[in-house]
């Protein structure tokens, strides 16, 4: 088992080999991704109950909180290809680095947005400088920012080094988002899915789910797209990519 | 389903501004993601083959 994985890492390190896996598993995700959002958009727009305080501004819920997870999640694993690149000096996970980036700052904005809409019927604020708030713009700047380093460094080797290390460090600020609602007094509510306990109906939870599991599917459909071309880009002097251009990708 | 008529179901119970905004926005920033995933696609790839045919010409005896 350990030497599988071993080897699937070697295997993964080499960009042919996940330009080829990537494009095997894009378009299943895609279509997964269909088949998860059509019907938990329309369940959570048209057929789940309405909250019992907010009425059916909650609705915004099947948006925000995927939105919030993924841009989350997105930046957790770009810290975690940040310590591959600085150890092991992998260049697909540099690549990896790149390409998430601004899917992540993407959803971190439709998060936000979608917060701030939500927030104006139900607290009366499109914003407050509250701990969870602040702490979620300051992830978007920091997208920005390892998209800026890339952008700006022109050698990929030294860009992929300095994004690796921004990825890293910045992942401190995860903690301090997912603990904010807790550790400060903030007009952000505490989590309501827990692993042990949920206070939130089961008809909206199972919506819920269904939706956040078609937006992470969504993402990853998209991560695979931009990275199969961020390889081709990065490996264009090697012979495979070269016959693959000019016979047609 | 949670609402009785069409019209019902645009308002949104008073809040249809917000809910249909956020729900637009999110779908434009989807949209624009993907958008810019092919562009990117089909500029890297077209950069490259006009590099293989400048080589192609450079290498050809005169």
């Amino acid at each position: 088992m350990i030497d599988y994985l071993v080897k699937l890492y070697h295997k993964l390190g080499s960009p042919k080999y996940l330009f080829g896996i990537a494009g095997r598993f894009q378009p299943w995700l895609l279509g997964l991704s269909l088949l998860l959002l059509i019907p938990g958009i329309i369940y959570g727009l048209g057929f789940a109950p309405p909250e019992r305080y907010q009425g059916d501004s909650y609705r915004i819920i099947y948006l925000h909180v995927p939105a919030a997870s993924i841009a989350m999640s997105g930046y957790f694993s770009m810290a975690i290809l940040g310590i591959v690149v600085l150890v092991w000096r992998m260049k697909a996970a540099e690549m990896m680095i790149k390409v998430i980036a601004p899917l992540g700052a993407s959803f971190t904005f439709v998060c936000l947005v979608t917060g701030s809409i939500w927030g104006k019927p139900t607290w009366g604020t499109w914003w407050v400088w509250d701990a969870r708030l602040t702490s979620m713009l300051i992830l978007l700047f920091l997208y920005l920012g390892v998209m800026a380093l890339s952008s700006a460094i022109k050698n990929p080797a030294a860009a992929g080094r300095a994004t690796a290390l921004l990825s890293v460090v910045g992942a401190i600020n995860l903690p301090i988002i997912k603990y904010s609602v807790e550790w400060w007094n903030t007009l952000h509510q505490p989590a309501s899915i827990k692993m042990t306990s949920s206070a939130i109906a089961p008809e909206m939870l199972f919506t819920l789910l269904t939706c956040m599991a078609g937006f992470y599917c969504l993402f990853g459909a998209m991560v695979l797209a931009a990275l199969r071309t961020e390889i081709i880009h990065r490996e264009q002097r090697t012979r495979w990519v070269r016959d693959l251009v000019t016979t047609g990708v | 389903m949670a609402f009785e008529t069409f019209a019902d179901f645009i308002a949104m119970g008073k809040h249809g501004p917000f809910v249909w905004s956020a729900y637009g926005i999110a779908a434009l920033v989807l949209v624009a993601n993907l958008v810019l995933i092919r562009q990117r696609k089909k500029h890297v790839i077209q950069t490259i083959q006009r590099k293989l045919k400048r080589e192609q010409l450079e290498h050809e005896p005169r």
